[in-house]
């Protein structure tokens, strides 16, 4: 059978609208389901952050002790019963999502300025800067990051800050990494060629032209290291290096509530899952960025 | 590249304790220390000295095997962190062979019938593995096993079956990490043309994945066995904690809690060293892998 040219014409969808390279992208992320119900998820935990003051008020209901209402176990009062000195472990979950989050972020964008920006040189000036950078980052990576964090936190001492710090500096090395693969790759293209051929300042090419095309492998890399970080976070103060009590932290809750596992599991179990819940989310969604972003890797 | 990086390693953290705030001195004479005498124990430990120095100083004990005295118990470093560390090596080892039983076989499967019912709950259950706190999954396993239905005790190293609920704590996160990397470089490896050959000349399927695919897509999965032995030894702080695992890791957190710094330094030194020179296995292992890498040490 042939077709000639109004055949084909006829057959061919209509072209559609040229969409923006934002739009594809939201598109395909829209398509995996898993990403989608991590997207939900983070966003009720970010509300739930916001306003988590509406919910139960920090002072009177999530610091200050009510002895006569100890290890209470859930119920409609309590929907996550109440800890060793009868306060609300709802209302302190949920202000702990306030501190995971802001720790988690806060910590990975410091993770991302230094190694970002030590990635960004290395890869785009090569050579002996690249070598030297990299043989100091190797160092750094020698050193499981975890214990990186508990060695940084143990001698800066335990607070919000220097968790954030902790936490950000084990992150240097990796985000160093993922930045400069991203840098070598773009750097090769013609347009950075021609750019250096009109005589663009260096700092112009990298910030300008070869860092917004690194977007896509560092965002992934971030969204994934959040959740490390939240992770890491709960894991510093679940062994006394991180947020301290009465603050309430996912991590400390668990160290406080593993006293009384035996007769009120409840007491470790809601902290947990705010964990899990907030780190599988973040994964969810990196996993889905990653597909949405390079569909070859799929 | 291993002795550079070491030197590294042991400087770097050597530098971050060093930064504790607090006079070591003044702490270990304690609340009525005169002036004078903090000064002259500052002068005898060589706490006066450029850090660089002092690094100097350490580094040619530690080679003698000497890492000070513990400032808690006044006995020798060494000895503790070598009672210990056999019980870290154990539960490490442990947790990675059963993390690479399971995850490998599931990564395979995984990958050869893609979207398959066992796909897509194998990845689903790596993705919760992964976001598990290993802390948390311990107490849980600990209620579960131990509080609730008494199959194995729940905490300290006593029996042989001690080791089983943090072996499995830790190594969750891994046998996820694991399976997820081998799924993707098997479906990667199976879309090649050899692989197509291989079908082609009339080789049964199971050979073709054992024989020709999986070899192929094994490297990938090497660098992420070494990279959560790396993990597993970090991890092991965390769940020795939870487990009361007499090993290096819980001796770690016991030490910053104790600020015994020579301790610490120990603790973590020996850890970083087992991490590098895992490595450093994995990368010879390459080479047993893949014929065409050839070793460069």
């Amino acid at each position: 059978m042939t077709m000639d040219r109004s055949d084909i014409e006829k057959n061919t969808p209509p072209r559609r609208k040229r969409r923006s390279r934002g739009a594809t992208i939201w598109r395909r992320f829209r398509r995996n389901r898993l990403a989608v119900v991590g997207l939900v998820i983070i966003a009720s935990l970010v509300l739930l952050a916001v306003f988590a003051d509406v919910i139960g008020d920090y002072q009177t209901k999530a610091i200050k002790m009510n002895m006569k209402e100890r290890h209470v176990h859930p119920n409609l009062k309590h929907l996550f019963g109440t800890d060793e000195f009868g306060r609300d472990i709802f209302v302190r979950v949920v202000h702990g999502t306030r501190i995971s989050l802001f720790v988690g972020i806060i910590s990975v964008s410091i993770a991302l300025l230094f190694g970002g920006t030590l990635g960004a040189i290395a890869g785009y000036y090569g050579g002996r800067v690249d070598t030297v950078i990299m043989r100091i980052l190797d160092v750094l990576l020698a050193i499981p990051g975890i214990l990186l964090a508990i060695t940084v936190a143990a001698a800066l001492g335990a607070s919000i800050i220097n968790l954030m710090i902790a936490v950000g500096v084990a992150n240097i090395p990796g985000f160093a990494r993922v930045v400069r693969g991203a840098v070598l790759g773009v750097k090769s293209n013609e347009y950075i060629e021609a750019a250096r051929a009109i005589g663009s300042p260096n700092y112009k090419i990298i910030f300008n032209h070869i860092l917004p095309n690194c977007f896509a492998p560092i965002m992934v890399f971030a969204t994934l290291k959040v959740a490390t970080a939240i992770m890491a976070t709960a894991g510093l103060s679940f062994i006394g290096l991180g947020v301290k009590p009465p603050t309430p932290e996912w991590g400390n809750m668990l160290a406080a509530g593993r006293g009384f596992i035996r007769d009120h599991v409840h007491e470790v179990l809601f902290p947990g899952m705010a964990i899990m819940l907030s780190v599988l989310s973040l994964n969810m969604i990196g996993d889905g960025l990653r597909d949405a972003l390079d569909p070859r890797l799929k | 590249m291993l002795l550079p990086v070491l030197l590294g390693v042991t400087f770097l953290v050597y530098l971050i304790i060093s930064l504790t705030p607090g006079d070591v001195a003044a702490m270990m004479l304690g609340q009525g220390a005169t002036k004078e005498s903090v000064a002259a124990l500052r002068h005898e430990m060589g706490l006066n000295d450029p850090i660089i120095i002092q690094y100097g100083r350490y580094l040619g004990r530690l080679l003698h095997g000497d890492m000070g005295l513990s400032y808690a118990t006044q006995k020798p470093v060494v000895d503790e962190i070598l009672s210990r560390f056999p019980n870290t090596l154990a539960l490490a080892f442990c947790s990675i062979l059963v993390s690479i039983a399971i995850s490998i076989p599931v990564g395979v499967i995984s990958a050869v019938k893609q979207y398959s019912l066992v796909d897509n709950l194998g990845m689903v259950l790596a993705l919760i593995g992964i976001s598990m706190p290993s802390f948390w999954l311990g107490l849980i396993l600990i209620i579960v096993f131990a509080l609730g239905l008494g199959w194995f005790p729940s905490g300290g190293a006593d029996q042989l079956k001690s080791i089983v609920l943090p072996a499995l704590t830790l190594g969750v996160a891994s046998t996820a990490s694991i399976a997820r990397t081998t799924r993707s470089s098997m479906l990667e490896v199976i879309r090649q043309d050899y692989i197509r050959t291989a079908k082609a000349k009339g080789l049964g399927n199971v050979t073709v994945i054992l024989k020709h695919a999986l070899r192929n897509a094994l490297i990938p999965t090497l660098t992420v066995i070494g990279l959560e032995f790396g993990e597993l030894l970090g991890g092991a702080i965390l769940t020795e904690t939870v487990f009361s695992w007499p090993g290096i890791g819980r001796l770690m957190v016991e030490s910053i809690q104790r600020k015994d710094t020579p301790m610490v330094l120990g603790c973590i030194i020996v850890f970083s060293v087992a991490f590098s020179v895992v490595n450093l296995l994995i990368d010879i292992l390459y080479a047993f892998v893949d014929p065409r890498i050839k070793t460069s040490y």
